[in-house]
């Protein structure tokens, strides 16, 4: 079991995200007491009688005077059991691409709702964004569970909902779990509840702690975008000649048979150097040198892959993207695609549909993508790529889409037609295994 | 046992994405430069960035911004390294930007804030495009908020509504002529994983970071060392005391902390036991405001 948890937060404005994770650093003694001090005295100074532990968190001067999160922040903490990374992305609608980023690396996602108003667009937006970009595992924290005085049936309802509403968007019921909170007075987040009796279920901690992760793509076959090659030409290494990288999915042995793309040329791998000295073989999230049997050219941008599972080389392809320019994007774009360590001119062609996050499904021919818009396009690149879908891998499965006039990133891109899965099918009499999936019995 | 390899697993983590980092820059840039100070975390750096290119020397060069008020254990230390695995030092020093008029002293005699403008002189002058730095985002609530590739304009300037998402692990490097990206491998690490590191590769440091006796005097509540930055003044004694220092930087604002961690294994137990952050413990200028960190860089500074 891995004992990195990366997690990504996520929920609307004043669902008292902030405080929440103020309270998570707070409870399991992670905030060291200058800190604490400041808080004390800033919120003295707005005239609070108790500290605001949201402070710990919003560093920006805007979001202070406003009172509100505008940037991902990470934060980390660890427990005797595990360390975590957490993403703490903010709720504005136009921020949604920081949750995009929170989510695009999180095992897991915490969604926040406050208990008096329920299930919200804004939930539904965000449990699609983090069933899109493969996000595992989702926690919803139901928020301000003592506004409501602890109503069970209050907390039943919402729970029921959104665990509907996840299981709609692919999640197994295993993976979804809720939780009633409330990140003020601090039930249920570290310490366990006494005004909740009617609650069995694990605190938020206790669960982050022993969720099952999987590292990506650990049992995918084997993918190694090339990003630099080691060519000493010293005199202790006249001839060395390694390929370095970091391993995208699965894993790699001296050895393996292996084809480098796009040339399609196969060799053996007859070593791996890693930072603690050769290895025998190497697994997904490590940087390793990798040492092959031929003197094949290879460069940045390659990709070594298992020669028995090779991803498709393609120059047009689905996708989903995830538009996060300011400037809208027109069928016909000029951008650069950069895919693993590789990036080359390529044209949006065609722009398919545009995915509606309130009711789940698609609207057809879209004339453009806006900030914030999630939708399916086509995209022609300039040289061929060698890629995976991302329901597949995570990581050869994604690319970003930058502007080749000011560098910025526009889009993040998934291969495939991830969205096609969140798409509800038309409903019909006719269907009853569908009827069945929106409305999950009594 | 479940925290040893805990602690081993994330190390390891850690270390694969700062490696990760420094291949991914060196693939894209055409003048990389490490800010290198002697420091822990720039030492840290190095160490990584030895590793990432082994067995090929790292193909980047490093710059130090000397503020002029050092601890001559450092600079010492700084040049050993240097020497020891052939690499190339720029040093941008203060006080030629004072002597020549470019920079003036400020009142209070610190000369932190001073560093920015030979900061960014010596990035348009050697045409740096990306500069590492050992920042890290636990450090200070803007840390929190910084990229690991953190573009920044002409000026030098962090803009941080204006920010780059990061996905995955897709890092962009585009920049335009006269900008420049600032990297920060060491963004996921925390103090406590810095001094595991430092354990488990065993990398040497300079000896200030370790308990000894040191003659300090008290100002605005941290234990400064006597030195060219104007110290002891009236009303402020020197007392001889068993210190170390959490981090190294000014020596006008970096304050001692009282310590008898003499070993690596003694500082991580005090590191894991402080109630007080590095640099709520021993960074005067981070003290002036709530967002005194989100300032300096807004300004250039790193």
């Amino acid at each position: 079991m891995s004992q990195l948890l990366r997690l990504a937060t996520a929920g609307s404005v004043d669902d008292g995200k902030s405080t929440l994770v103020g309270r998570l650093l707070y409870d399991t003694k992670s905030v060291l007491a200058d800190t604490l001090d400041a808080v004390h005295r800033a919120s003295a100074d707005r005239g609070l009688s108790t500290p605001d532990l949201s402070l710990l968190v919003d560093g920006l001067r805007s979001e202070r005077e406003q009172g509100i999160t505008i940037d991902v922040a990470y934060r980390y903490f660890a427990t005797p059991k595990r360390s975590f990374v957490l993403a703490d992305t903010p709720g504005h609608v136009q921020y949604t691409r920081n949750t995009v980023t929170g989510a695009s690396t999180a095992q897991l996602g915490v969604l926040l709702v406050d208990a008096r108003n329920g299930v919200v667009e804004q939930t539904r937006r965000h449990a699609a964004v983090l069933a899109l970009l493969g996000v595992p595992q989702l926690v919803l924290a139901v928020n301000k569970i003592d506004l409501v005085g602890y109503d069970e049936q209050t907390y039943r309802r919402i729970a029921k909902e959104f665990t509907a509403h996840a299981t709609e968007l692919g999640y197994p019921e295993s993976n979804v779990v809720t939780i009633p909170v409330s990140a003020l007075v601090g039930d249920n987040v570290v310490d366990r509840s006494d005004q909740t009796p009617w609650y069995d279920g694990p605190t938020l901690l206790e669960h982050l702690e022993n969720v099952p992760v999987h590292a990506d793509a650990e049992d995918a076959p084997f993918r190694f975008p090339v990003q630099y090659v080691i060519r000493p030409r010293t005199a202790e290494f006249p001839d060395y000649r390694g390929y370095a990288g970091q391993i995208a999915a699965g894993k790699v042995s001296v050895g393996d048979e292996v084809v480098v793309l796009p040339s399609g040329i196969s060799t053996t791998v007859t070593g791996i150097d890693s930072p603690h000295g050769p290895k025998q073989s190497a697994e997904s999230g490590e940087s390793v040198t990798l040492l092959l049997a031929d003197d094949v050219d290879i460069s940045r941008g390659d990709l070594i892959a298992a020669a028995s599972a090779p991803p498709r080389l393609s120059d047009e392809f689905d996708a989903t993207l995830c538009w996060l320019g300011d400037k809208p994007l027109r069928p016909g774009a000029r951008v650069l695609v950069k895919h693993g360590a590789r990036t080359v001119q390529a044209l949006v062609t065609e722009l398919r549909s545009r995915f509606d996050e309130q009711t789940l499904s698609s609207v057809d021919g879209p004339e453009s993508l806006s900030l914030n818009d999630i939708g399916r396009v086509v995209v022609r690149s300039a040289e061929q790529l060698p890629i995976d879908d991302y329901a597949d891998s995570r990581r050869t499965g994604a690319f970003l889409v930058i502007d080749p006039a000011d560098g910025s990133t526009l889009a993040g891109g998934l291969v495939g037609a991830p969205l096609s899965q969140l798409d509800q099918p038309e409903l019909t009499e006719a269907d009853p295994a569908a009827q069945d999936l929106v409305s999950p019995g009594p | 046992m479940a925290e040893t390899l805990a602690i081993a697993d994330n190390l390891d983590a850690l270390e694969s994405e700062a490696i990760h980092i420094f291949r991914e820059v060196a693939g894209e840039f055409d003048r990389p430069v490490i800010l290198f100070s002697g420091g822990k975390d720039s030492t840290l750096l190095l160490h990584l960035a030895i590793k990432a290119f082994w067995p090929a020397p790292v193909p980047f060069a490093l710059l130090h911004v000397d503020t002029g008020h050092n601890f001559p254990e450092v600079i010492e230390f700084r040049d050993k390294v240097v020497a020891e695995h052939g690499l190339r030092l720029e040093v941008a020093a203060v006080q030629e930007w004072i002597d020549d008029g470019r920079l003036q002293e400020r009142p209070d005699g610190t000369r932190n804030p001073l560093q920015t403008v030979p900061l960014l002189d010596s990035i348009t002058a050697h045409k740096f495009d990306a500069v590492f730095g050992g920042g890290r985002r636990d450090e200070e609530r803007a840390r929190a908020k910084e990229r690991i590739f953190s573009l920044r304009n002409a000026f030098g300037q962090w803009e941080p509504r204006r920010q780059r998402p990061e996905l995955w692990n897709l890092y962009n490097g585009r920049h335009r002529p006269g900008e420049h990206v600032r990297v920060f491998p060491l963004s996921n690490w925390t103090e406590l994983d810095v001094w595991h590191y430092i354990e488990r590769e065993n990398i040497e440091l300079p000896q200030i970071y370790y308990a000894h006796e040191r003659e300090v005097y008290l100002r605005d509540g941290m234990w400064l060392a006597e030195g060219p930055w104007g110290g002891p003044r009236d009303g402020e004694t020197l007392v001889r005391k068993t210190v170390r220092y959490r981090t190294v930087g000014d020596g006008s604002c970096t304050g001692a902390v009282e310590s008898t961690a003499a070993t690596i294994a003694d500082v991580i137990a005090e590191v894991a036991a402080s109630r007080l952050t590095e640099r709520g413990a021993t960074r005067a200028d981070d003290r002036m405001s709530e967002a005194a960190m989100e300032d300096r860089k807004r300004e250039g500074y790193f």
